[in-house]
């Protein structure tokens, strides 16, 4: 009685594990095979380097550290600015306030946008001679005429610029997330506390940062698995990696297989840049169990 | 009953008899995958007329944008299931990848045929990119895998009426390298941009310093140096690094060049905003498309050195190879033997604006397609080269162009990554 029991349960969750087998493990471990060898992606013979394509990732491929840096400060700008003013919108539309209805179609709009058309948008916003130049013109108008130049072809601006326009772009689904979560936080929590004598500041404190954790934590992990592998974006902005200013793995990870032939090399960066997200959101996650 | 089973037995019997392939001769069908947007009508149209013809249907399709193609190639040569007929786009070590893994037929005995008809037809240098000579370096048979549909040649173009507009005769564009700079200035005061390409897709300014290196050193040392003969350290190499400087000081350059794709080069110059561009010319096409009124001349780009003849990126601008592994290659190789005759190739040029493949279909083209035709005199392409130069070489090449145009690093800084990274992959090639 017993087997045949145990037999139904796994016959239950066999169809999702041979799903996520055959479309996640599988592969993975293909990819990871590849990996171990020097492949052009055509030939039908391959060279087995063994990790040698990993060795040259972590001990000579500058450019691939340099596309992670990148990664990680546009990650750091969407954890922090985007996120930031997410929650705030989130938490001001989740008041009483007028056309907060209007608001959050509002909030909406940029995240359902298909990047290539957010990046020509901005681009067009941006740029001084193949666009409006809307940018140096409001800084021209608001008497700061010395702060003009090409935002998206200056290596000290092109990155924030790129990270701003992402957090434009994905700070939506945060707002949603966030306002989500808010509106589960009962209500009686905080008549409690007005009636215990505590302020708007000590009722956001005390009572919706602790119970808002697990979703800032989530919505953290979604902003970097997010961010880390952004790049149309990038490619429609300013066109590629930019003397490397813009490079970010996934970017590299083509150049690997278009720009060099190099399959057996990008399936190796794939499997570490994948590792390196399995890890982040593994330290994010043990984190909020800690915190919580 | 027994009506009705004979009934079923008629029926089953007629559709047999009806499915005997001895009743209707059968003519297979063709199928062709190209990128190409822009002659895709004009490739249906003629893909109908041949139809007609022979009875042979081809079934072009088109996939597009060329990334989106370069994968689905390269995918379906892993799953060996390519087309009929096929191009590839990439560089000849690509290619070389694609005939050592048997995916494309050998066209020379077809060109040789009838004293080599075929191949009489074409420009040499047109042919010479699907050509693999003896002894090349990729190992490869020597023979003909491609037959070009149209040639192509970058060079630079100059708007005539904003030449005017500075004063300068539309008729006579720079004669050299200081006579180009010194424009820079003027341009600015204008309050125009100088030169526009798409720099932010970095192929373009390979092609650039490609024409410069030829200039400056000529064609012998530039492939001394891919075969790790001359290092790029070489005073003539960090000459050609300097132009980058030069023209970046001389105010020559658009604002945003690194950061610019091809298309917004196009634009800025068809509508008149820039006094130059670096394109290839298939931009005949496209700047007729943006702005019919436009006035422009195409040039070679200003020497710097005497001694050696500018050169430029030409010669085949696409081609069709065809599935070695075909049961259709014979009806294939029939059909790029009927798109490259001269009445095809005159409708494609006229349709399209690309330079034809066949020498003898140039008589009816506009003039400054002409003037990009004359370019083929000093073509070259680094896939007639016969070696072909470390993809991290020119990766770090063309980086280092974008950091000297950006000011973040000198000609001798660059000169000196590019030959650490070509130092490495010469090391790892002997170990092998």
């Amino acid at each position: 009685m017993k087997i045949k029991e145990t037999l139904e349960n796994y016959l239950f969750v066999f169809p999702a594990i041979a799903i996520f087998s055959v479309f996640y493990v599988i592969p993975f471990f293909w990819v990871f095979h590849l990996g171990l060898f020097e492949w052009d992606g055509i030939s039908f013979t391959k060279i087995f380097v063994g990790l040698g394509n990993f060795k040259e990732i972590f001990l000579q491929d500058k450019y691939w550290w340099q596309s992670m840096w990148n990664a990680t400060y546009i990650t750091f700008i969407a954890l922090t600015f985007q996120n930031v003013v997410a929650f705030m919108l989130a938490w001001a539309c989740d008041r009483e306030i007028k056309m907060k209805n209007f608001y959050r179609v509002i909030f909406f709009i940029p995240p359902v946008l298909s990047e290539v058309v957010v990046g020509m948008a901005w681009r067009f916003i941006i740029n001084d001679i193949e666009g409006a130049n809307i940018i140096n013109r409001m800084l021209a108008g608001m008497g700061f005429p010395n702060l003009m130049h090409n935002w998206l072809s200056d290596p000290n601006t092109a990155l924030t610029t790129v990270a701003l326009v992402h957090c434009w772009k994905g700070f939506g689904w945060g707002f949603l997330i966030f306002l989500a979560g808010l509106q589960t936080i009962p209500r009686e929590l905080y008549e409690a506390a007005r009636v215990d004598g505590a302020n708007a500041w000590q009722s956001f404190r005390k009572i919706t940062v602790p119970m808002m954790i697990p979703v800032v934590v989530l919505v953290a992990i979604l902003t970097v698995l997010g961010t880390m592998q952004v790049f149309v974006l990038i490619v429609s902005l300013v066109g590629g990696e930019f003397a490397g200013h813009t490079a970010v793995p996934v970017l590299r990870i083509l150049a690997s297989m278009r720009g060099s032939s190099r399959f057996g090399y990008a399936c190796a960066q794939g499997i570490t840049f994948g590792l390196v997200l399995v890890a982040i959101s593994f330290i994010q996650y043990r984190f909020s169990k800690k915190e919580r | 009953m027994w009506r009705r089973g004979l009934g079923i037995f008629v029926i089953l019997l007629l559709s047999i008899i009806g499915c005997s392939s001895n009743s209707v001769d059968l003519k297979p069908t063709v199928t062709a995958w190209h990128w190409m947007t822009d002659r895709d009508a004009a490739f249906q149209e003629l893909a109908k007329k041949y139809e007609i013809l022979t009875g042979v249907k081809i079934d072009f399709q088109l996939y597009a944008p060329s990334d989106a193609y370069s994968q689905k190639i390269r995918a379906a040569a892993q799953g060996i299931n390519l087309p009929d007929i096929f191009g590839i786009l990439g560089e000849k070590r690509d290619f070389a990848s694609f005939v050592k893994a048997g995916h494309i037929l050998d066209l020379t005995a077809y060109m040789e045929e009838n004293n080599s008809n075929w191949k009489n037809k074409f420009f040499p240098k047109a042919l010479a990119v699907n050509e693999f000579a003896s002894g090349n370096s990729y190992g490869i048979n020597p023979g003909v895998y491609g037959a070009p549909i149209d040639i192509m040649t970058i060079q630079m173009v100059y708007n005539k009426s904003l030449f005017k507009k500075l004063g300068l005769n539309p008729n006579q564009p720079p004669k050299n390298f200081t006579e180009f700079i010194a424009l820079g200035q003027r341009i600015k005061d204008a309050g125009l941009q100088g030169m526009v390409s798409g720099w932010g897709e970095v192929w373009m300014v390979d092609c650039f310093a490609n024409n410069y290196a030829f200039n400056i050193m000529g064609k012998e040392k530039v492939l001394a140096t891919i075969r790790g003969e001359v290092p790029y350290t070489d005073p003539d190499w960090i000459k050609v690094l300097d132009i980058f400087r030069q023209m970046k000081k001389s105010g020559i350059f658009a604002s945003g060049l690194v950061t610019m794709i091809n298309k917004s080069a196009e634009q800025l110059f068809a509508n008149e905003k820039a006094v130059f561009a670096f394109n290839g010319s298939w931009c005949v096409n496209v700047y007729k498309g943006m702005n019919p009124a436009l006035e422009y001349g195409a040039m070679l780009p200003p020497a710097v050195g005497q001694i050696y003849p500018m050169a430029i990126w030409g010669g085949a601008g696409s081609s069709f190879m065809v599935n070695a592994r075909s049961k259709n290659k014979e009806e294939a190789v029939k059909f790029l033997s009927w798109l490259t005759d001269q009445d095809q190739q005159a409708y494609l040029a006229q349709m399209t604006n690309n330079l034809p493949a066949n020498k003898n279909s140039l008589s009816k083209i506009p003039e400054v397609l002409a003037q990009f035709s004359r370019g083929m005199e000093y073509a070259t392409h680094p896939n007639i080269w016969g070696v072909s130069e470390f993809s991290l070489v020119i990766e770090a090449w063309d980086r280092g162009i974008q950091s000297i145009i950006i000011g973040e690093k000198t000609p001798e800084q660059v000169a000196a990554d590019v030959q650490k990274v070509k130092e490495r992959e010469l090391a790892k090639r002997r170990a092998k």
